[in-house]
């Protein structure tokens, strides 16, 4: 049954990549919604079936096949459910049935062929990350890995005519490229240590050791992976693609660089647990790293003008919660906060997508305001979802963030819990300026530029909200990012906080007993255990304190944002002004492209002779990242000068092949 | 005084060195596939100055089948450079290089 | 030795002398059949039939024939099965590539299987004599086949490169074997293994060594002895250059292992060291030259070189597992680089060359099957699960781990990392860009069941991959790897 849940959406896109150009635009949205809310129904089953079983022995796993056998080395292809991949595809396979049902509105001004392209790219990533988070061990997970990313790769370069889609591409190509690089060493030094690569055997074997103290295998493999996840999930310094990657459609942004894959890097560290548990430094790397994404990408939210770049930087900031959270060993925290993230990033998203779509494809938010009045859906809707990511009391987003601030404090991690909260002050204030931006206010350029993203912009029109299928969506999702926090509810407010019991069996599954260790440190890393113990009311009293300051930024934020973009707008432009510095760097994404382009790139450029750069791709390697491309492309143009076409050298290149070996053995 | 294997073997290496040299250096085809041939005689040398020293005969039966496989060769080979000729009307190796980078 | 050669000899190489008779059958349909019938191709794979059905009753043999100049066992037999498969794929899609191009059928099935004959008589050949015999059967007959097009210039200096090339890379592993039998006193590899332990280490055998790793390195277009196969690869025509990059290389591994695990374990040392830079040097600038590629066929010739150095991991760790994978990943490779040209013939069409990038632009549109299937070859030799060039890849390093050379394994994923650029660039432009020129792309019968046949297979051993590596594993022990192997340790 569990092998329905990706199949579903794989006969989808088979479906509408072989018949796709045959068949009705609403077939082919029919084909491809249709198959999502199946998968979704099947998922609905196996998690209720899941629930039904006692908490200790929560798994259901179905081997599909043997995949490789030999001698003492064996892989199968087997998918597996358990609490922690339960939540995931009932996140992939709800919201993003959820997606296609908008998507079917949104890209209906496509034509046929593109129509069912899309929607046949769209399928076969869902069934990709399916795998990625049914996959029982490394290797199936790394299936899933690839394919999402090609299928993301497809997707952001959908609108190819357009160059700068096209360039966003190959840029997450490379960068994803760089992690899954570490992805795989880290695989298969996973492989050497433990001989298997299955997840619940590596975590059983570690459960065995003590966690290391000095950088060992643990600490390098681990890290090696943390790398793939820096790159799937944008974190420093591989996160340069992702806000690139909005030239994708929204829909495809929501789904994918919000929703889904971008959290898989998250998802993968929460999947081995006590793997990373027993790394430590590899943890206080990914908490550093986690936290210092929070806070950059936070800053450079503050000042973008593209909707979809703010929404971006923004997902970039909150996965650094979520790597925060994963470093502090807050796993459940770091899952919930992915959980709830999915719902109201997702309606952002999708509710930029809607704006975009009446404005004809404008995108800048200093030509949008006022839409408060023409899109009432819309914007409750966003302003909704605004809310739940701000922090605001009662709202999702108050709960995840909350427990991993609470979390990250009761951890002695002072700096990171302040930095952390400041983000959290700078989340509310991007997120509200673009709220108040959009949709308060009067707009400015009664004429929208020409349209980037839908290509036939018929002048001027009335503005119409989102049509059915989008509005379903939307209202959808803002129920979600209301509700979805009820299921962490902490105990200090009287809930029982579900979602952590439900959760622990996938992290704890191997845990020490708490006076096993006097480590402090390891106490914290097995999470949902001492909660039950400590539960004295001073912890309450801490996180009910917290908790307060957290919602009074949350609601300073918004504040911040209310008094400079609509109560006083000039000042936010003296602010701008004044800090012409600072507003520069910041607006710039403090030159981290700029920077890979000057050591990378230039180099290179400068070294290597300029006529050799035009070949049909060369001009690729224009952009930042790309330096990597660009050393590799020049020593490919040098080597591609050797080969002259004349017989005799190449008789000489064979002769010297034997002269340096033996002069090898001559000189050894 | 006769010559010994050491002898044989120094002029067969001599022969292939000169063969190997003139592939190099020769810019004509039909030259170039004497060099060859010149390489594959050192060859020969050396089977039939081993074979004679082991005092075996797998060594000259072996230059039996080189013989015959390089005639086999240079009848192919020839026929491909007058193919060559007619479409360049030149054998030199540097005049054909339109496959290259 | 006792004179003379007992029929049971003529028993054991029985698939050989039906695939003689087939060539010989081919020569006399083709003047007896009408010009321009189709029939010849059928005629030729129904030789290639007998000669897979001929092999059955050698299933589990292992003799050695003739006073050991031939060895039959699965080693042999695993190859033979290989090439003749891929023979029988290159036949399948040269039907329409010969009429495009008005080449005459007849000589070019004729040499097609004289060449699988070659490589026959390689991957069973244990004595320095067949081996030679066998290589130079092969390589006479791709001299003759890349310059088959003899109206296209560039099919013309190919061959001219190929044979002045192979003809002096011939010159070299001859001077090799040369010594090898002086200092040995034997042409036998079995024998010579057994002369040559115990044996102090002689200068001249690493000259020797050299000078056949050297030629060997020139078969497998193993840097630095490299240089030939791009030019000749794109000058040749293309399903030539779809045999030679598949059959020609697979066959030329055969024979390295014949050489070096079977006559030269005592040399193991020196030979490894050799084999392991070859592989770093060949898979990095193999990767690295294809890069910048804009004719796919060039592409695909630097691919084939990067290839090689993969393969060549296999030789270095020199276990019975490292030859399994090594047999693996080549005929996982013939399926998918058998496939990637079978995409390519499909592409040439009687107004359109379709060997060029820009040529496959939007092909999703024009042709969807055809696209997929080039994506799924594309994956396939870029090692993405699940397609079965991953899992080649995967037992390739996983044999390299497990040898002990974690370096090596760790290029070789940095490489594949790179390679996935130019592969993916191709499926770039097939899917992301607005459609190419030219008329319509269409396939034929014969194209069709060859291009159904790679993708099956592509897929088939990538999702099921253990009947194979059973296989490969069966064949990899007959090679006496494991006495080696302790020789080695």
């Amino acid at each position: 049954m569990l092998l329905l849940i990706p199949l579903l959406p794989f006969v989808g896109f088979l479906l509408n990549a072989s018949f796709g150009r045959r068949i009705s635009k609403a077939a082919a949205g029919a084909i491809a919604c249709g198959s999502m809310l199946a998968s979704f129904g099947v998922s609905t089953i196996a998690v209720w079936r899941l629930v039904g079983l006692p908490p200790e022995s929560r798994a259901l796993a179905q081997t599909v096949l043997r995949w490789i056998t030999s001698g003492d080395f064996d892989v199968s292809f087997t998918l597996r459910v358990d609490p922690l991949s339960a939540l995931m595809i009932l996140v992939v396979t709800g919201i993003g049935s959820l997606i296609h049902i908008y998507s079917t509105a949104y890209m209906h001004e496509e034509r046929d062929s593109e129509y069912a392209r899309y929607f046949s790219y769209l399928n076969l990533f869902a069934a990709f990350m399916l795998v990625l988070v049914l996959g029982s061990n490394f290797l199936v997970m790394f299936v899933g890995w690839e394919g999402v990313g090609l299928c993301s790769y497809l997707l952001i370069g959908f609108w190819y005519q357009k160059e700068s889609a096209a360039d966003a591409g190959k840029k997450a190509f490379i960068v994803n490229r760089i992690g899954d690089f570490g992805f795989i060493l880290g695989m298969l030094l996973a492989f050497v240590r433990f001989g298997t690569l299955d997840f619940q055997e590596i975590a059983r074997s570690v459960a065995a050791l003590r966690p290391e103290t000095t950088f060992g295998t643990l600490s390098a493999l681990t890290l090696l992976l943390f790398v793939g996840a820096t790159g799937k999930s944008a974190q420093i310094p591989l996160h340069v693609w992702l806000p690139d990657a909005m030239e994708g459609p929204t829909p495809v942004s929501a789904l994918i660089h919000a929703a889904t894959m971008v959290t898989a890097g998250v998802y993968m560290i929460g999947r081995n647990a006590v793997l990373f548990g027993h790394a430590p430094h590899t943890l206080t790397i990914v908490a550093i790293i986690g936290t210092a994404t929070a806070l950059m990408a936070g800053t450079i939210g503050l000042v973008q003008n593209d909707i979809k770049r703010v929404l971006a930087y923004s997902t970039v900031s909150q996965l650094g919660y979520m790597f925060l959270a994963m470093g502090v060993g807050a796993y459940t925290a770091g899952i919930f906060h992915l959980f709830t993230h999915a719902f109201f990033k997702a309606l952002l998203f999708l509710g930029s997508g809607a704006v975009i779509h009446a404005l004809a494809g404008e995108q800048d938010l200093r030509r949008m305001g006022g839409l408060k009045r023409e899109l009432p859906i819309t914007y409750w809707t966003f302003f909704t979802g605004a809310l739940a990511i701000a922090g605001v009391p009662l709202l999702a987003g108050f709960f995840s963030k909350d427990e991993i601030l609470y979390r990250t404090f009761a951890g002695g991690h002072l700096w990171l819990w302040t930095v952390g909260l400041l983000t959290s002050l700078l989340t509310a204030t991007y997120m509200f300026r673009v709220v108040f931006l959009a949709f308060h206010g009067e707009r400015a350029g009664e004429h929208p530029a020409p349209s980037t993203e839908h290509p036939a912009p018929s002048t001027q029109r009335h503005l119409h909200d989102a049509p059915p299928a989008m509005a379903l969506a939307l209202i959808v999702l803002a129920a979600g990012s209301v509700l979805a926090g009820y299921v962490g509810v902490p105990r200090a407010v009287g809930g029982s906080n579900r979602i952590e019991q439900f959760l622990a069996p996938s992290f704890g599954e191997v845990r020490l007993k708490p006076d096993a260790t006097n480590d402090a440190r390891a106490a914290l890393l097995q999470p949902g255990q001492e909660r039950q113990e400590e539960a004295a009311s001073a912890t309450e009293g801490l996180e009910r304190g917290l908790m307060g300051v957290s919602s009074a930024i949350a609601l300073g934020g918004i504040g911040i944002a209310w008094f400079f973009f609509l109560k006083k707008k000039r000042a936010a432009d003296e602010m701008a002004v004044r800090f012409a510095g600072v507003h520069r760097v910041l607006a710039n994404k403090y030159y981290v492209d700029e920077m890979y382009e000057a050591a990378v790139v230039q180099p290179i450029r400068i070294a290597s002779d300029e006529g050799l750069w035009n070949g049909v791709d060369v001009r690729v390697i224009d952009g930042a990242v790309n330096g990597v491309g660009g050393l590799v492309g020049g020593s490919s143009s040098a080597l591609r000068r050797i080969q002259t076409g004349s017989v005799r050298l190449y008789a000489v290149s064979v002769m010297l092949g034997v002269v340096v070996i033996l002069g090898y053995y001559v000189w050894r | 005084m006769m010559p010994t294997l050491n002898d044989y073997l120094v002029l067969s290496a001599i022969l292939f060195a000169i063969g190997t040299a003139g592939v190099f250096v020769r810019r004509n085809l039909i030259t170039i596939l004497l060099s060859i041939e010149i390489m594959l005689n050192a060859v020969n040398l050396t089977f039939v100055a081993f074979g004679r020293a082991l005092g075996a005969v797998d060594g000259q039966i072996l230059v039996f089948f080189v013989m015959t496989v390089a005639a086999a060769e240079a009848a192919v080979g020839l026929a491909i450079v007058i193919d060559l000729f007619r479409h360049r009307e030149s054998l030199n190796p540097d005049s054909f290089a339109s496959l290259k980078w | 030795m006792p004179p003379g050669i007992s029929t049971s000899d003529f028993y054991y190489i029985l698939p050989e002398l039906v695939l003689t008779g087939g060539a010989l059958l081919v020569l006399i349909a083709d003047v007896l059949l009408p010009r321009g019938s189709k029939a010849l191709a059928w005629v030729t794979l129904l030789a290639i039939g007998a000669t897979i059905a001929s092999l059955v009753p050698f299933g589990s043999t292992h003799v050695e024939v003739a006073h050991g100049l031939l060895a039959v066992d699965q080693f042999a037999l695993f190859f033979k099965i290989v090439f003749l498969g891929a023979a029988a794929l290159t036949v399948l899609m040269s039907v329409r590539y010969l009429e495009i191009e008005g080449a005459s059928p007849g000589e070019y099935y004729f040499l097609i299987l004289c060449a699988t004959l070659g490589m026959m008589i390689m991957a069973g050949g244990i004595d320095l004599l067949t081996i030679f015999i066998g290589l130079e059967t092969m390589a006479v007959s791709f001299y003759i086949l890349a310059g088959f097009i003899k109206p296209n210039q560039r099919s013309n200096e190919a061959a001219v490169k190929y044979f002045l090339l192979g003809a002096f890379s011939l010159g070299i592993l001859l001077y090799g074997m040369s010594i090898m039998y002086g200092l040995s006193g034997t042409t036998n590899l079995r024998t010579m293994a057994t002369a040559f332990v115990g044996q102090e280490r002689d200068p001249r055998l690493v000259l020797a060594v050299i000078l056949v790793v050297a030629g060997l390195g020139f078969k497998i277009a193993a840097v630095p002895f490299h240089m030939w196969a791009p030019d000749v690869y794109e000058g040749a025509p293309t399903p030539v250059t779809a045999f030679l990059s598949v059959g020609s290389k697979a066959a030329s591994f055969a024979m390295l292992l014949r050489i070096f695990l079977e006559g030269l374990p005592s040399m193991s040392a020196d030979w490894r060291l050799m084999f392991e830079v070859l592989a770093i040097v060949t898979m990095t600038i193999g990767n690295l030259a294809a890069l910048t590629q804009t004719n796919i066929k060039r592409m695909l010739a630097y691919s084939s070189i990067a290839h090689a150095g993969y393969i060549l991991i296999g030789v270095v760790a020199g276990t019975p597992r490292g030859v399994a994978a090594m047999l693996i990943y080549l005929l996982i490779y013939a399926f998918m680089q058998l496939g990637a040209f079978t995409i390519i013939i499909i592409m040439r069409r009687q107004d359109v060359v379709g060997d060029e990038l820009k040529d496959f632009s939007g092909l999703h549109i024009r042709h969807p099957f055809a696209a997929f299937a080039m994506l799924l070859f594309m994956l396939s030799l870029g090692g993405i699960p699940p397609t079965a060039g991953f899992m080649g890849k995967f037992w390739l390093f996983g044999a390299a781990i497990d040898a002990g050379y974690v370096r090596l394994a760790v290029i070789g994923v940095l490489n594949s990392a790179i390679s996935l650029y130019y592969y993916i660039r191709l499926v770039v432009f097939m899917y992301l860009k607005p459609q190419g020129a030219g008329s319509p792309v269409t396939t034929s019968p014969s194209l069709g069941i060859a291009l159904a046949v790679a993708v099956i297979g592509t897929i088939f051993l990538g999702v099921y991959p253990r009947l194979l590596f059973d296989l490969a594993e069966m064949s990899a022990r007959t090679l006496g790897v494991a006495a080696v192997t302790a020789a080695i340790r």
